[in-house]
């Protein structure tokens, strides 16, 4: 065999040790992390304990300094009569939307599973409420529950429901503002929890239905005894995003109906939004806001349980 | 059978119209509003699923000639340019420390990661607010740019985290024993095989940035520095006038491409979070 | 070229060893076979070598230098991987030049280089395809180019026959071994799999549960087992053991001398029944049972069908090896000892 001699020379990297120290490991995986652990940490982590100090003090806009009051503006807190609406709406609304999610989610899911023509302009339309920015999702719900101009008035004037001249005010009477906000809050966490579903749906490997096809198994009972279960642990994380969406948001109930009427729509990230920045008191408001932490950290602790329990399988 | 798969389709063809129906609908309606003159929009007893009037652009011209809505645009754009650059600087490096370098515990962290992504800015804002005013970043875009990688790093990590684990290892050990250091292989190998992940939390920042509402709201009070979230339903309704044409022009412009974006990821994405999972 | 020098060399993961005090040479061009079964050490010695893995004691040399601390890029080693390790992203071409850019080469003597050692492989009309448009054979080469290509002084191979086909792998290996013959480099090359390293080894290795078990020449360590794990892992069917007066004898199936009338070798023989016996179109294996006063132990003798069977299923025999194929080993420690 002939060696080409000309190229005999095999030049390396002469001074391996000047990097010797991001070679290593230990020493280079502290450093790549050690960017994004700062930035968490001054702007997540130090925040999220000021939350608490706030709710421990009267700390307020206006002044820089501020001292501790013990318990006593979660007194004044707990004692307002629109903090316990808002409260009871924040959990009243999460709940219904996610029940209307789970159902709503669960048979999108299994009908964009299926292959059929026109599929992606089905996926692009039954996607926008998810993809637009929520903030302009609820000004379009606005205009469409005007209490004039909605359509959904003149329909329900022609069908003679509603006498003429008294509008439905979608958003104006207690009820139905509920309604309307539950409605919004489902109408857009829907389509995420459908994207998870059917990711759930095509990874049930389907000799597990063709076994049961062939075990004498009909639809409804393969339905229950093993796409559900199967489905539960996945819908479950479909279930923890649109209940940290709903529970969280402000924008839904600040744009359609600034809490109102009167403050029957308000949730506690409104009233903490509310208090905290357009009154100034920012002790009240993350008094308001420490109230989300218990949910929050109860669905934490459940990501985290079944994770576990995904790394085990 | 023929009937009975006939049966199959056009029930699921019924179902698919419903959602199609129940979830563009909004959109559909603000479309058609965008286009209608005054005095057909706001007589009562106008048939208003019709032009009872010639349509006109008049009200999209005036959105973009007359409002602050370009300003905003400009504003969403050039903050979510420089929040992207932010997300990939801290996440990249995090997520592949995590992927290959930290064995165990950063298995922990990477959980660690995602569980932040569940802080949410509603309970945030107040602190962040003062820490804004302390730096001097009140009514400045600045603010944003500062709070918002904490809303797409977590996240952006997580996501990465899983597309750089499906990429062998063999690849990069491959490169470091033909002649490279641990970062020269990344750089060479890694990155260019994760470039679909890169891309999708790309993506997903851009959308996330323009999708904050509260921030925007509780930082910026000049509508010169807001962006579209907080400036469209903010700076537009003024009073109770409200130019609902243009609003709804607004929210169907922005609307449409975000959606069209996410469609393009969309599979990526969901193959991120199942790749990522929720193992961590 | 040059010797790799493994000395005391440690590895544990989380506390448990991998691979558990290990000395071995590879000298100067030879072709050293590391051979065990998975889980043996056997991969991770080798990424040691390459600096992928930094041994928690011991040290390793590479032309009498030290390389400890060293990274992979500094030590002038090729490896290839057991998949591979195509870049998927980069033509055949790019992959086979992708070490010598790390050495800041211009880009003709590249291009020359890369045509030598596609020219070597007979890859040359490969060259700008993707790593998915190639076949495993395909890969194989152009994995072997790209080590080839800067001319390492020691080659690091991790099963690279593994993925191919059976068929495909008695010819890749020829090709292998004639390949090194040509270079002479030092060649270090993992392997489950027995044929292999009997076909391919100067000298082979065998580890088990992280330690060196032999070393030796295929012949050594076929004939001459240091234990009774050597001597049952290499060879198929494996060397048999029968207990006999305090130690255990060891001979070969195909040393096995049966007879029905009493004649028998100069050497050991023993009572058997025959159980079974399979016809595998040019050997035959006999399965048979010997008695022994601490039960029976089962026995495989393997002879050639062209040679006439002298026993029939189900019927007693004798069996007898000559003294020559005999190996005997400690019956507590497994260690070989004297006749």
């Amino acid at each position: 065999m002939s060696e080409p001699v000309a190229h005999r020379t095999v030049v390396f990297d002469e001074s391996p040790r000047v990097h010797h120290l991001l070679d290593r490991e230990n020493v280079l995986g502290p450093v790549m992390l050690a960017p994004l652990l700062v930035y968490l940490v001054a702007l997540v982590g130090v925040p999220l304990v000021l939350v608490f100090v706030y709710a421990f003090s009267d700390a307020s806009t206006g002044s820089p300094t501020y001292s501790f009051v013990g318990l006593s503006t979660f007194q004044r807190t707990i004692a307002d009569e629109t903090f316990r609406t808002a409260l009871r709406n924040t959990i009243v609304f999460t709940i219904l939307s996610q029940v209307v999610v789970i159902v709503l989610a669960t048979i999108l899911g299994f009908v964009m599973t299926a292959n059929f023509r026109g599929k992606w302009i089905v996926r692009f339309l039954v996607l926008l409420p998810w993809t637009t920015p929520i903030a302009l999702s609820a000004l379009a719900w606005l205009w469409m529950l005007d209490s004039l101009f909605s359509p959904f008035n003149w329909i329900l004037g022609q069908l003679h429901v509603v006498a003429e001249g008294t509008p439905v005010a979608w958003l104006g009477e207690n009820t139905l503002a509920v309604g309307s906000v539950v409605a919004l809050q489902a109408w857009r966490t829907m389509p995420l929890a459908a994207v998870i579903l059917m990711a759930g749906l095509t990874s049930i490997p389907p000799e597990l239905n063709e076994q049961a096809a062939i075990d004498g198994a009909g639809f409804w009972r393969r339905l229950f005894d093993i796409t559900f279960p199967l489905l539960t642990p996945i819908m479950m994380v479909a279930i923890l995003f649109g209940i940290v969406a709903t529970f969280t948001d402000m924008a839904a109930v600040y744009i359609l109906t600034h809490g109102g009427p009167g403050d029957a729509t308000q949730v506690l990230a409104s009233w903490s939004f509310y208090t905290g920045i357009e009154s100034g008191s920012l002790a009240d408001g993350a008094a308001i806001g420490v109230f989300m932490f218990p949910v929050l950290l109860g669905v934490c602790l459940l990501m985290l349980r079944r994770a576990r329990r995904a790394e085990v399988l | 059978m023929v009937a009975r798969a006939q049966a199959v389709t056009a029930a699921r063809w019924v179902v698919l119209v419903f959602f199609a129906l129940l979830c563009a609908f909004p959109f559909a309606w603000a479309t058609f509003t965008s286009f209608k003159a005054d005095a057909d929009l706001y007589t009562v007893g106008h048939v208003p699923f019709l032009y009872n009037l010639p349509p006109t652009f008049d009200h999209v011209r005036v959105l973009f000639q007359e409002t602050e809505f370009l300003t905003f645009v400009r504003n969403s754009f050039e903050i979510g340019v420089i929040v992207v650059a932010i997300t990939l600087a801290t996440a990249v490096p995090a997520a592949y420390a995590i992927a290959r370098l930290t064995g165990e515990w950063g298995g922990r962290l990477a959980m660690a990661v995602f569980v932040i992504y569940l802080v949410p800015p509603t309970l945030l804002f107040l602190p962040l607010s003062r820490i804004v005013a302390e730096l001097g970043l009140q009514d400045s875009i600045w603010a944003l740019v500062l709070v918002y990688p904490t809303l797409t790093a977590p996240f952006s990590t997580w996501l990465l985290v899983g597309f750089f684990r499906s990429i062998p290892r063999d690849i990069e050990e491959q490169a470091m024993v033909d002649g490279y250091s641990r970062a020269g292989a990344v750089v060479r190998t890694v990155l260019p095989l994760a470039l679909p992940g890169l891309l999708t939390v790309v993506i997903f920042t851009f959308a996330l940035t323009t999708n904050d509402f509260v921030y925007a709201v509780a930082f910026i009070s000049s509508s010169s520095n807001m962006t579209i979230s907080a400036g469209v339903p903010v700076e537009l309704i003024r009073g109770d006038v409200f130019f609902w044409q243009s609003l709804m022009a607004a929210t169907v412009l922005v609307a449409i491409p975000v959606a069209l974006a996410y469609n393009f990821f969309l599979d990526r994405f969901v193959q991120g979070l199942a790749l990522g999972g929720v193992k961590g | 070229m040059a010797e790799v020098e493994v000395r005391d060399i440690r590895k544990a993961f989380g506390g448990v060893p991998a691979v558990d005090g290990v000395n071995l040479v590879c000298h100067d061009g030879e072709y050293l076979v590391l051979l065990g079964p998975s889980g043996c050490g056997k991969t991770t010695l080798l990424r040691m070598i390459a600096g992928l893995e930094h041994p928690t004691e011991g040290d390793i040399l590479i032309g009498g230098h030290s390389v400890r601390g060293l990274p992979p890029r500094a030590r002038k080693i090729a490896m290839v991987f057991q998949s591979y390790a195509l870049y998927p992203h980069k033509t055949v071409e790019h992959n086979i030049s992708f070490p010598l850019e790390a050495q800041g080469m211009t880009k003709e003597e590249r291009a020359t280089r890369v045509r030598w050692a596609a020219g070597l492989l007979g890859i040359e009309s490969l060259l700008q395809r993707k790593p998915r448009q190639l076949s495993g054979g395909e890969r194989q080469r152009v994995a072997l180019a790209r080590a080839l290509v800067r001319e390492p002084q020691v080659f690091l191979l991790d099963e690279p026959l593994s993925n191919l086909d059976a068929k495909l792998r008695a010819s890749a290996r020829l090709e292998l071994k004639q390949f090194q013959q040509r270079l002479a480099a030092s060649t270090i090359y993992v392997t489950h799999d027995q044929v292999e390293a009997m076909g391919l080894g100067d000298r082979i290795a065998v580890l088990n549960l992280g330690r060196l078990q032999q070393i030796g020449t295929p012949d050594e360590i076929y004939h001459r087992p240091a234990n009774t794990f050597v001597a049952t892992f290499v060879g198929s069917p494996p060397m048999n053991l029968v207990p006999r007066d305090g130690r255990l004898v060891g001979f070969r199936p195909e040393n096995v001398r049966l007879s029905t009338d009493g004649q028998r070798l100069e050497g050991a023989s023993f009572a058997c029944h025959v159980i079974r016996i399979e016809n595998l179109g040019s050997d035959r294996y006999v399965y048979l049972r010997v008695k022994g006063d601490e039960g029976d132990t089962n026995v495989i003798a393997k002879l050639a069908v062209a040679e006439q069977l002298p026993v029939k299923a189900d019927e007693d025999a004798q069996l007898s090896v000559e003294q020559r194929h005999l190996s005997y080993f400690d019956q507590k420690t497994g260690g070989r000892i004297a006749a």
